[in-house]
This record gives structure tokens, C-alpha cells and sequence, in this order.
């Protein structure tokens, strides 16, 4: 078998009426739980649970509903501790604790969230899960809070407040904890929000360390143990002089994405928001550390390499993306890799100890970008494609929001694929006809956004890490802004943006199972057993985000800038959904069984 | 005039669109434009409007940030917003009612700079304000000419917390921080006017190598998409309180231009 990781897994199978281990390391194996919303330190979102396989998948039903109250962009996936699922909504960021069988209301935390902050959020105000540890539930509020709660009771335990709303700093990103650290990253970028990890003393909320995405090395946590694969990397306080004086101070790259650590190497891996909000031709040079994946150390937050995927961004391409900790053959040898799927359309396959770029394939229509040059893990600009004030350019693909956003992927070990759901848009810059006046409201009306080449928005794809091709793909009518997860069932699942609940055969895509749900699907789908001893997977409806806010009636959709040029790219949206807040889960009819 | 500050009540009342109430939605923390005390331009202009369709005035207070129009209008929590540039397409607009251009606020003595092509550009300390991703006219356009170690940004969001957070960059000219701000005439004119420091407004010229971007702007108000009888009545105002609007203007010290097109004065 050429995945070491899947060698591992199947030993675990025996123990699932075991006594649920305590540790959250022990637990992530443990696939009658789900205990964080990439469901393990890898980020494969694969489960070995089978009882739902593609044999039966026809006839699930759904066995319960809950409502979270609050019709934004439900992207959170819930959690499932021992019988407890845990999930948390969309501001006003409420948490309810279930029976992860029954449905039936444990306890219901409802922080007081500052309304103001809705205001400042860039993308509707989603919120996309919590972490578990020690018998504590943590989440992050809109208004920059990290808050931990007994999970048997609910109960506040601490709540820390780690930035301003009023400067333009939310936080939307799932925490996750590693060894009794919970790491919370913000958002902002376009608000001139300072990028930062930081990570919180799970017992007391205290700061333990905060790393930067810009300004000097000692804010950035780099030093002595800092070793880059690329030689541009290197140099002293390169966040501040890759930038014109004093731009880094209101540089951008947050971290509101997905976290991923290597418990050999003591690396937790993630990536940095684009730089801003400065015009590209106020900010010549690279812009480090934004768009930039980092691998840090875990007790300390000391950088050990990064890599700079979008040096000078000119796009808006985040790479905020999951990366997935896999070993792959890398000429011939088994190499434990990050697999990082781009938001600028290339699925980078990295070293996981060097940060050196092994490949970079397109995996989906790209035309902003030629390649990835591998010496210099730089792509090769297509010139003609820059936008330029004063030029209106047509074509540039992906747009802004990628050939995938921060919407996740899951790895199966059993077919060796990597499941992809993502968006297939392209877009032209015009010149816009008002700047923004002062005192006026401001939407970023620069872009126009359209589906790319087939007509097609979105796109449910199986990707082969090792033959580095496409191996199917299903075309959706809207961008694919769920979540996924797959299962040693041979499902894959996800969900569309107009209503569909899907689950297919993860060898071929084909459809097993639909359901018309209440909303619009911009969550992230889970599953996990039961006190009854049957497989549940668990997902969110409710339509939002930076595509969905114009079906949840925020954005006109006769407006085709709003959104930032997404309601162009999704007009006829409100037509088949409005806004949700359901919480769905989906098992097999009859009673509880131990199919393996 | 009455001025209903408990804004977000009416969020919930079931008010006739167009009854005998003007609804506006305003940023309570905006001046020039307007503020909770209903000190701003836009505040006086309302008032006018009000007046002169025999409506009682009431404000629904959000900050004026990048989801403003959909947070408020959208959700008819209000039915007009003051002050829209021509060409904004989220909203219906009615026709302009005054037009005003980007200036360069000094301190009194220190040069006086008016055209963007004056080579003290180079060397002169600038602010500029930024905003979101997309570039305000007078940012992008020294980018253009390679004019980019001197220049500061300042976040027109800037720190909400504090009053009026656009100001923060005529303080920083006021403390020396910088030479010069290029920034859009009403808030370098309002805030020139009430410095403690002697300042200039000089209106930016030289601009035309640098089209399509535009350093002048025609101001209206904006109504929800389709709402004709609204936009009817607010443009049968515009026209009969042309001076009285003009006049609470100049009060503020807005540097007007004349309007482009579509106007009749």
C-alpha cells in the first residue's frame, strides 16, 4: 500500500466498543466521534465508519432536524464528542449541545455578540465550527472572542477578547488545539486588519505565543530555527522590506482558515490571507508573508519554513486553504507531503519537513497563471492578465474567490483520491466608473464574475494525488461551496447551493443519494455512530457566504457587483433557495446495527 | 424637527413606506456627512427634505461600511440614503444635488500643491485614505506615477470606536505627520474649516492623464430599486431647495464643482 496513513487506520476498527479514549490525539481515530471540524490533525475528513456504504446509500432518510435560529451562511461543521454532537451557528454564534442520536437539547450557550460587528465582516457573518479538549468545547465569536465552555454543562469557562470589531477585525475560522493550545486565527484583511495565529492556554485563555503574517521577524516569530527552502525567503525582517515603508503595518495576510499538525515533527501548517488593502501598484514587492503557508513549531510558534505561493497578489487569492498531512511517493520514495489544493487553481504538493514544492498541477481551468516555476515555487504571471486601471480585461480565471476557497476537501486512503469541491469561475476587471467617494456606501465594484468555459459554476471532483489528474467530476449549475468528507463506505457527500444534499460513489461519482433540503448548503458534512450504534452523518443548511448572501436577501441581485461581483456569478440563486438555519441528519432506516 | 434616535426600534415597526415618515439610514459617526446628534450636512439636508414633503424624520443609525446598503435599504429598515455617488448601481438614484472633487489639505504656509503632475509629490510626505481592496481615485493614481515610499494610508473605516474616523487623516496633516492629504473635498473642506490649525483646500487638478480616473463627483441621494415614487418626490425637492441645499453646503465647507450633465443649474 502506498499510503502509510491508511495502513494505520484499519487497525482501529476492533476497538469501536471500546471505552472512548481521553486523549484528543486518540480520540481523532476513534471514528464513532467526530471531535474537529477537519476531523483529524491531517485534515482527510475521511471516516472508516461503513455501515452507510454505496451498496445502501439509497435508502437513507433523514432521522432528525434541529434549528440553529439565525438565517446567515451556515458554514460550521458540528462536532461529536462521545454521544454529544456540539454545533455553532452563524452570528450570533449560539452553541447547542444534542444527543448525537436523538436530536434531543442538551444545553444551549447564547453569547452576547456585539451587533455592531456585523457591520465590519467582510462576507456575511459565518462562523465554521468548534474544537474539543479535555472536556472543554472552544469557539470563536464574530466580535473576537475565544470562548471555552464545560461541555457537559455548557457552562462558561473562559472567554478572552483578542481584537478590536471596531478596527475590522472578526474571526469566522474554526479553532483547533494542539497539546492544551488552542490556535485562533483573524480575519480583516481588506480592513487593514494585521494578520496573526495566536495561541491561547487551553485552561486559562492566556496568550501563549502570536505569530504574525507581516512586519518584523521578532513579530513573526521568526529566528534561529527559521530554514526556508527558497533562497528569496531568506533575509532579515522580510515582512517589512518586501514592502514600500510602512505598508506592512496595515498588511493583511489573516489566518482565518484551517489548521493542520504533524505530531512527529511538532509542526502545526497553515496558510495566510491575501496581502491588503493597499492598491497592487502602492505596494511593489513580494508582500511576505501573505499568501504564504507557514509550519511552525507547536509549543512555541517559532517559524520553521514557509513557502510563498502568490508573492505580490494581485487577485485576491487567499491560501487560507486546509493542507493535508499524506505520504506520497515523491520519485519513487514515500514522502510525508502537504497537499495543499490552491486557491490559485494549483494543487501543491510540498515537503512537510522543508517546505519545498514538489509539484504544482492545475486542477482546473487557470488562465491568470502559466505554471509554477518549481526552483522558485513562484508562478509564471500571464502578463496579459494583469489588471491594469484604465484596462478592462476579460477572461482571468479563477476569480477572485479561486478554483476553491476555504470550503475543504477530503482524502479517501481506500481510492488514493482527493475530493474536491469547488467553484469554476472566472471574471473580468473593469474599470471602475466611481472610485469610492468618502461618506458614500462602498461596495468593491470592480469585478464581474461568470461561470467558466462549459457554462457550469461549480464542479464535485476526485482528484489522484499520485497520477496528478483528474479522475471524475460532476458539474453543478452554482459554485460547490460545502464542505466534504468520505467514508470507507465508498461515499463521498457534499452539498449544492441550491438545496441538494448529495451522497455518490467515491470511486465514480455516481449519485446514490439526493435529498431537496430547506436551504442552501455552504456547510460541512460529518458522520459518526450513534449510543444507538447507527452511523449518522450530520450537515448544516443554510445558504450564506460570500456566494449565498444574496439568496439569504442581503444583496440585489439586480445589482451585478454586489457581493463583490459574486451576485453576477449566482443572480439566479435567490430563484432556488433563501436563507436557512437547519441542521440535518441523515441514517439508515431500521434499528441500530453494528455493520462494520 | 424630531430625530428619533432610538433608530433600532423601528427596525421592527410597520411604517408605510411612504407615509408620513421620511426613513433615512445614516452612519451616526460620519461627519461631515452626518452623525447621531444630527450635527452633519446630510442631517440638515434631511431635515430640508422632510420640511418640504410635510414628513416627520427618522434616522436608522449603521455604520456606513461595506454591507451598509444591504444591512439597511434592502431590509427597509429606511427608504432613502443621503449621499450616493453617481453611478453607484445598488441603489435608485435621484438626480445629483451638489458635486464636489478631491483636494489637497495643507498646513497654511508649507506649498501649495494643486496639480497631481507637480513634482513636490515626489518628495512631499502624502496621506491618502484606503478602502477595502479597491483603490480610492487619488491612491491609485500616485501608484501610477511611481509615487509610493512618501505615501501614508489611513483606513477610511478607520477605529470606529473613536469620533468621526476619516478625520484621523486631516490630524495626521494638523500634527505634522504628513504634508499633505489628498482627500475628497467635503471632509478636507469640513475639517479644514473647524482646525485649530490653519489649513488650505486646494482642489486637485491635473487630472486629466490619469482617466478614467476621476477626481470629480456628482452627488444624489439613493432610493431601494424601483422605488419611482420616492425617487419622483425627492428629485421634485432637489429642485425647488436647490439654493437652500447649496447653502447648507458652503456652511460645511464643501468645495462644489459644477455638476456633470443631467443638471440644470
Amino acid at each position: 500500500m502506498r499510503f502509510r496513513f491508511a495502513l494505520a487506520a484499519f487497525s482501529l476498527t476492533a476497538v469501536l466498543s471500546a471505552a472512548l479514549a481521553e486523549d484528543l490525539g486518540s480520540m481523532m481515530q476513534d471514528d464513532r466521534q467526530w471531535v474537529m471540524p477537519a476531523k483529524d490533525y491531517a485534515n482527510t475528513r475521511f471516516s472508516k465508519l461503513a455501515q452507510i456504504n454505496a451498496g445502501n446509500a439509497s435508502q437513507l432518510r433523514v432521522a432528525w432536524t434541529f434549528s440553529v435560529g439565525s438565517n446567515h451562511g451556515q458554514e460550521a461543521a458540528p462536532i461529536v464528542i462521545g454521544d454529544t454532537m456540539y454545533v455553532v451557528g452563524a452570528y450570533p454564534n449560539e452553541v447547542f449541545a444534542l444527543n448525537s442520536a436523538t436530536g434531543d437539547l442538551k444545553w444551549k450557550y447564547s453569547p452576547r455578540v456585539d451587533p455592531s460587528s456585523q457591520g465590519v465582516a467582510c462576507c456575511d457573518v459565518v462562523n465554521r465550527g468548534e474544537a474539543y479538549d479535555n472536556g472543554k468545547v472552544f469557539f470563536n465569536t464574530l466580535d473576537d472572542h475565544t470562548v471555552a465552555l464545560d461541555a457537559k454543562t455548557g457552562k462558561e469557562l473562559w472567554a478572552v477578547k483578542l481584537g478590536e470589531i471596531t478596527q475590522g477585525m472578526t474571526i469566522t475560522m474554526a479553532p483547533i488545539v494542539v497539546k492544551g493550545k488552542v490556535l485562533v486565527g483573524n480575519s480583516g484583511g481588506e480592513m487593514g486588519v494585521r494578520g496573526w495565529l495566536t495561541a491561547l492556554d487551553e485552561n486559562t485563555g492566556k496568550i501563549a505565543w502570536r505569530a504574525y503574517s507581516v512586519g518584523a521577524d521578532k513579530d513573526v516569530l521568526i529566528g534561529p530555527r527559521f530554514h526556508p527552502f527558497y533562497k528569496k525567503l531568506i533575509g532579515k525582517d522580510l515582512g517589512i522590506a518586501t514592502w514600500p515603508p510602512g505598508r506592512w503595518q496595515v498588511g493583511g495576510g489573516p489566518v482565518w482558515g484551517w489548521i493542520s499538525y504533524d505530531p512527529k515533527l511538532n509542526l502545526v501548517i497553515y496558510g495566510t490571507g491575501n496581502p491588503g488593502p493597499w492598491n497592487s501598484n502602492q505596494r511593489p514587492g513580494d508582500n511576505l508573508w501573505t499568501s504564504t503557508i507557514f509550519a511552525r513549531d507547536a509549543d512555541t510558534g517559532e517559524a520553521v519554513w514557509a513557502v510563498q505561493l502568490n508573492p505580490h497578489d494581485l487577485y485576491d487569492y487567499d491560501e487560507i486553504n486546509e493542507n493535508l498531512l499524506l505520504d506520497l511517493p515523491i520519485a519513487g520514495k514515500m514522502r510525508p507531503v502537504v497537499v495543499h489544493p490552491g486557491r490559485n487553481g494549483f494543487m501543491y504538493v510540498i515537503d512537510r519537513a522543508t517546505g519545498q514544492v514538489y509539484s504544482a498541477d492545475k486542477y482546473d481551468n487557470q488562465t491568470s497563471m502559466f505554471g509554477v516555476d518549481l526552483k522558485t515555487a513562484r508562478p509564471v504571471m500571464n502578463d496579459a492578465l494583469k489588471p491594469l486601471l484604465g484596462k478592462n480585461i476579460s477572461g482571468i480565471c479563477p476569480a477572485s474567490p479561486g478554483v476553491k476557497d476555504w470550503q475543504p476537501t477530503a482524502f479517501s486512503p481506500l481510492t488514493h483520491l482527493l475530493y474536491i469541491p469547488h467553484q469554476h469561475l472566472c471574471m473580468d476587471y473593469k474599470t471602475s466608473e466611481v472610485g469610492y467617494i468618502a461618506g458614500t456606501p462602498y461596495v468593491g465594484a470592480t469585478v464581474d464574475m461568470y461561470g467558466g468555459p462549459g457554462g457550469y459554476r461549480g464542479e464535485f471532483a476526485a482528484w489522484d494525488l499520485t497520477k496528478r489528474t483528474k479522475v471524475w467530476a460532476i458539474h453543478e449549475k452554482f459554485p460547490v461551496w460545502s464542505g466534504t468528507m468520505a467514508t470507507a463506505g465508498h461515499i463521498a457527500v457534499y452539498g449544492t447551493l441550491d438545496r441538494w444534499f448529495k451522497v455518490v460513489d467515491d470511486r465514480n461519482g455516481k449519485l446514490l443519494y439526493q435529498f431537496h433540503s430547506p436551504s442552501g448548503f455552504v456547510g460541512q458534512p460529518i458522520t459518526y455512530q450513534g449510543a444507538d450504534g447507527k452511523q449518522y452523518i450530520a450537515i448544516l443548511d443554510g445558504v450564506g457566504g460570500w456566494p449565498g448572501a444574496i439568496a439569504n436577501a442581503e444583496i440585489d441581485p439586480r445589482v451585478r457587483n454586489g457581493a463583490l461581483g459574486f451576485a453576477g456569478a449566482v443572480g439566479d440563486l435567490p430563484g432556488v433557495t433563501s436563507g436557512g438555519s437547519t441542521l440535518l441528519v441523515f441514517a439508515l432506516p431500521g434499528g441500530g446495527s453494528n455493520a462494520h | 424637527m424630531r430625530i428619533s434616535l432610538a433608530a433600532l426600534a423601528l427596525l421592527a415597526a410597520p411604517i408605510a413606506a411612504h407615509g408620513a415618515t421620511l426613513r433615512v439610514c445614516s452612519d451616526p459617526n460620519n461627519l461631515p456627512f452626518s452623525n447621531r446628534a444630527g450635527q452633519g450636512f446630510e442631517n440638515k439636508i434631511a431635515e430640508l427634505v422632510a420640511r418640504d414633503l410635510g414628513m416627520t424624520l427618522t434616522y436608522t443609525w449603521a455604520a456606513q461600511h461595506e454591507t451598509f446598503v444591504k444591512r439597511t435599504l434592502n431590509k427597509h429598515a429606511c427608504d432613502v440614503v443621503m449621499g450616493v455617488p453617481e453611478g453607484y448601481d445598488e441603489v435608485d438614484q435621484t438626480r445629483p444635488y451638489y458635486a464636489s472633487t478631491y483636494v489637497f489639505v495643507a498646513r497654511r504656509g508649507r506649498a501649495r500643491v494643486a496639480s497631481l503632475t507637480d513634482p513636490r509629490l515626489h518628495t512631499l510626505k502624502i496621506g491618502v485614505h484606503l478602502i477595502g481592496n479597491d483603490p480610492a481615485p487619488p491612491e491609485a493614481a500616485l501608484g501610477q506615477e511611481g509615487i509610493v515610499d512618501n505615501v501614508s494610508g489611513f483606513m477610511i473605516y478607520g477605529d470606529y470606536a473613536k469620533p468621526n474616523p476619516p478625520a484621523r487623516l486631516i490630524e495626521a496633516v494638523e500634527h505634522r505627520q504628513v504634508d499633505v492629504a489628498a482627500v475628497w473635498g467635503p471632509l478636507g473642506g469640513y475639517f479644514a474649516k473647524v482646525s485649530p490649525v490653519p489649513l488650505t483646500v486646494t482642489p486637485i487638478t491635473g487630472t486629466h492623464g490619469f482617466a478614467p480616473l476621476s477626481f470629480r463627483f456628482a452627488i444624489a441621494m439613493g432610493v431601494r430599486k424601483g422605488d419611482v415614487a420616492l425617487r419622483t418626490k425627492l428629485d421634485g425637492v432637489i429642485a425647488r431647495e436647490r439654493s437652500t441645499i447649496r447653502n447648507i453646503l458652503a456652511g460645511y465647507g464643501v468645495p462644489l464643482v459644477d455638476l456633470k450633465g443631467g443638471a440644470d443649474d
